[in-house]
């Protein structure tokens, strides 16, 4: 088991490498540079540079050289110096603006998978054993009118809602007054009002999805002769199926960290902008657009990272759930 | 009720053992452990009420052991589970009683609570049951030893390190080896019989007085069985339990049993002591049971073909190896599937290959089509006048041999693509042969399913509108679509009820005669092969053990492993039990 953990790490680095690869020159695909969108940009405005200046800017930021060399200079400081470059557009180093963000990402995400799993777990299982009852079918209705609702939608009706009736500022993650505050229990009751918007969005089409896979799941392995034998022996029926079915069942839960975090990260920008939540969704987005390109690379390379995290856990844990995954 | 009246004469005849639990018996002969009196359960599907079960009585008496006989669907299983209540939502008791005699006085169980705690008491405690699927009906994510301590701490006052010791003492009683460290192994690491055997130990765990065993031994080999079967009535012996046991195996019951009832459409048609019904039946189905069993034992033998000319099939040296690849990606053969096997198939002649679960006859059965490749060996086929290897064989060639050599399978329900019409299904291998096209291939695929005893008109049907018996017989006019020569039947009548078997068996041997094929016939059950086949091939761990003649084989045969797998085989008689005294093969 422990030699098989550290050989996907070890065969994580070619992976990431290609990552990295893929994603550097993807970015660099679109035509011109930071320099020339920024030219762009300037010259709508009106406003003039000294191409001396530009020549100057193209020099020292190392744009004229070749995909490689730049694509060297990049990851070389990543792996030597934990350097992620230097972001045009913002002015400031990419490690400054990158960290921030990604821990925000990360929180929502981890908080709406727990949420998925906390709503999906107790109907789904509800759903399989009572199958066809009227309280499955009220349970799938609204599985499906969340996997049917867009999401961005849905967080301007919950923004509605919560400032209409509860009379909360709304977007972002706090509070006017809160905003660059102290951790007081004031901040973290702000941080949780706004929280749940987010959350709620994000995971209710997840919710739905995994409420099907464990209803399906769970209603095959009801009728297997393994469960007629544990109530045979005498156990009760919540026993009988938590104990056993269940437990076989839960499989695709654990591999659902595997795809939630990518899924939530590239997936949910339009709610995320909706929202204007600090999330590395928007900021990429800008970060591509205005082709501002050590940041977007490191974006797109951390969220590689975050993957590969991700699939490693999901798929330990699934061998600990289930003794016949065996690694070799 | 008759059966209850037991003559002397039967009674000294019935057992062996009798003598050793007379004193049990007749301690409880009075009063039955369990009663059922006119037990009716209905079915409510969704058009209408199926009767699964009317009118059932039957009595349980400690030390002894009640079989339950009938074909599939006759609803011996629903009445099983019905006494412990665990019947599916949509069945509903809708008469009789089932009482359970305890030191508390009688418990009425069919009033009971459906999960409630009496019977969830009654459930493990009082009544242990045994399911024929051992391989699904153990969780494949607990322990062995985890599942049988909950039994234990459900039932008896025990902590967990009691229980646990309590636990390597059943699977020690069970004979399973190093108990303590199988334990806490989980169950795909157990072989068929191993898990039975841990099945077996569950059920007792909390010294149930009733064993229910439904179909405790038709997903193993005969040696498995016998060792199962011997293991069962030791414990009995031992606890002086009362057993249920229901099977289709009139073999097992004439080896097992001190009573029996006949069940048909959910009706009991005869109930007696064994030796009453397996030598004086009254009831015709009883009668045609029988038959159908004692008729592929005493049965006329078929004149062999000769072996002197040119074989069909010349095997020689085959072997297959499974295994892991080592870190250079070569090949590390870690089992021996099949290890050098030679045989020879001559026209007209119908081989039978025999050996228990994991002696290699399916793989070498799909390495003759070359649907499994052989590691090594040579596969020489003379069908067309001149010798081609087949290992050797390109596209083309190989297409054209796969329709001189068809495949039947064991499994009549998995198949056939049940979205598939019977049509499709059979015309298949002749669309993908390019052979035939529109009327042709209609009136083609008429003619072959009157040829296997189907109507016409069943082409437009779709699998699931058939029987077991018929969708064999849908496979075997599949194989026959391509005018094959020779026909390898895996098992083919193995999922198959007795009558059902005989009906298929016979129709193959006419096929034969009529179109002029050839049969490897790979089979676990010695009295088919020796109704059906010419010559047989024993295999045990990849090898062959013996080869001769079939009534030689099943007879007098010469290898030690072979007679100890003949002498495991049941024989349908009570007053002739050989399984339980049988020559055993240590190796």
């Amino acid at each position: 088991m422990w030699v098989y953990v550290v050989k996907r790490i070890f065969l994580m680095i070619p992976t990431l490498f290609g990552i990295s690869l893929i994603s550097f020159f993807i970015i660099q695909l679109p035509p011109g540079d930071y320099l020339t969108s920024l030219l762009a940009s300037m010259s709508d405005s009106g406003q003039t540079i000294d191409p001396a200046e530009i020549a100057r800017m193209r020099a020292t930021y190392g744009l004229d050289d070749p995909m490689v060399v730049q694509y060297f200079k990049w990851i070389s400081g990543i792996v030597l110096r934990g350097d992620f470059g230097y972001s045009f557009e913002w002015g400031r180093p990419v490690s400054d603006l990158i960290w921030d963000r990604m821990g925000s990402t990360l929180s929502i995400s981890l908080a709406a998978l727990v949420f998925v799993w906390a709503v999906s777990l107790p109907i789904g299982i509800y759903s399989a054993v009572h199958r066809h009852s009227v309280g499955d079918h009220v349970a799938t209705f609204f599985g499906f009118l969340g996997l049917a609702i867009p999401n961005f939608i849905l967080a301007l009706t919950l923004m509605y809602v919560s400032y209409k009736y509860f009379g909360q500022s709304v977007g972002g993650l706090f509070s006017p007054e809160y905003i660059g505050a102290d951790w007081t229990w004031g901040r973290v009751w702000d941080l949780f009002m706004h929280l749940w918007i987010p959350i709620v969005v994000i995971g209710t089409s997840g919710t739905a999805a995994l409420i099907r896979i464990l209803r399906a799941n769970l209603t095959d392995e009801l009728s297997k002769p393994y469960v007629v034998t544990a109530r045979a022996k005498g156990l009760s029926e919540f026993n009988v199926v938590m104990r056993y079915p269940v437990r076989i069942a839960l499989n695709p839960f654990v591999s659902a960290i595997g795809w939630v975090l990518p899924n939530l990260i590239s997936g949910v920008t339009i709610t995320a902008i909706v929202l204007n939540l600090p999330t590395a969704g928007p900021l990429l987005l800008r970060a591509l657009v205005s082709q501002d390109m050590y940041l977007a690379g490191s974006f797109i390379l951390l969220m590689g990272v975050l993957t590969l995290i991700g699939m490693l856990i999901s798929d330990v844990l699934l061998a600990l759930l289930d003794p016949r995954i065996r690694f070799t | 009720m008759p059966m209850t009246t037991q003559t002397p004469s039967a009674t000294a005849l019935a057992k062996p053992t009798r003598a050793q639990h007379d004193d049990l018996v007749s301690a409880a002969a009075s009063a039955p452990v369990l009663s059922v009196r006119g037990l009716s359960i209905d079915f409510h599907l969704r058009t209408h009420v199926l009767h699964a079960v009317r009118d059932v009585s039957f009595d349980l008496f400690s030390g002894q052991t009640l079989c339950l006989v009938g074909e599939s669907g006759s609803g011996k299983s629903v009445t099983a589970r019905a006494l412990l209540r665990l019947i599916d939502p949509q069945a509903k008791v809708s008469g009789g009683s089932i009482t359970l005699q305890g030191p508390d006085g009688e418990l009425r169980l069919d009033t009971l609570a459906p999960n409630g705690r009496e019977i969830r008491a009654v459930r493990g405690g009082r009544i242990g049951l045994i399911f024929q699927e051992p391989m699904s009906s153990l969780s494949p994510v607990h322990t062995i030893g985890s599942q049988i301590v909950e039994a234990l701490l459900l039932h008896r006052k025990m902590t967990k390190a009691e229980a646990k010791a309590e636990t390597v003492k059943l699977l020690r009683q069970v004979e399973i080896a190093n108990p303590e460290q199988m334990a806490d192994r989980y169950t795909f690491e157990f072989s068929g019989g191993m898990r039975q055997r841990a099945m077996i130990a569950m059920a007792l765990a909390c010294k149930p007085d009733i064993l229910i065993a439904d179909e405790p031994t038709t997903a193993l080999d005969v040696t498995t069985q016998a060792e199962i079967m011997d293991l069962i009535a030791r414990l009995q012996r031992e606890t002086g339990m009362a057993m249920l046991m229901i099977t289709h195996d009139l073999g097992l019951v004439a080896e097992v049993a001190d009573s029996v009832a006949v069940m048909r459409w959910g009706r009991v048609v005869e109930q007696g002591p064994v030796d009453a019904i397996f030598h004086a039946p009254h009831h015709p189905y009883t009668r045609k049971l029988l038959s159908a069993t004692l008729r592929l034992d005493t049965a006329a033998k078929r004149t062999a073909p000769a072996t002197t000319g040119q074989p069909l099939l010349s095997v020689r040296g085959l072997c297959k190896g499974f295994g892991t690849t080592n870190w250079r990606g070569q090949q590390t053969f870690a089992i021996k599937a099949v290890d050098d096997v030679s045989l020879d198939l001559w026209p007209g002649e119908n081989l039978g290959i025999v050996g228990e679960s994991g002696s290699g006859k399916t793989t070498l059965g799909r390495m003759l089509l070359r649907i499994i490749e052989p590691s090594n060996g040579s596969i020489l086929w003379q069908g067309n006048g001149q010798a081609a290897e087949v290992t050797k064989m390109q596209r083309p060639e190989l297409a054209q041999y796969r329709s001189a050599v068809r495949l039947v399978f064991q499994d009549p329900f998995a198949s056939l693509n049940p979205r598939m019409t019977v049509k499709q299904v059979i015309a298949d291998p002749l669309i993908v042969a390019g052979a035939l096209k529109g009327a042709a291939l209609e009136a083609r695929v008429g003619d072959l399913l009157e040829l296997v005893g189907l109507e016409r008109s069943a082409m437009e049907r779709y699998p699931h509108a058939f029987s077991g018996g018929q969708r064999q017989r849908i496979g075997i006019a599949r194989a026959l679509a391509l005018d094959p020569r020779v026909i390898i039947a895996d098992e083919a009548t193995s999922a198959l009820d007795v009558s059902i078997r005989a009906q298929v068996l016979d129709l193959l041997l006419d096929l034969q005669k009529r179109l002029d094929l050839s049969f490897v016939f790979i089979a676990h059950d010695i009295s088919v092969v020796r109704y059906f086949c010419d010559r047989v091939v024993v295999m045990h761990k990849g090898r062959i053990v013996e080869t001769g003649p079939a009534e030689q084989i099943c007879t007098r045969p010469a290898e030690p492993y072979t007679q100890s797998l003949i002498s495991a085989v049941p024989n349908p008689d009570p007053r002739n039990r050989r399984m339980l005294h049988r020559t055993r093969f240590g190796a």
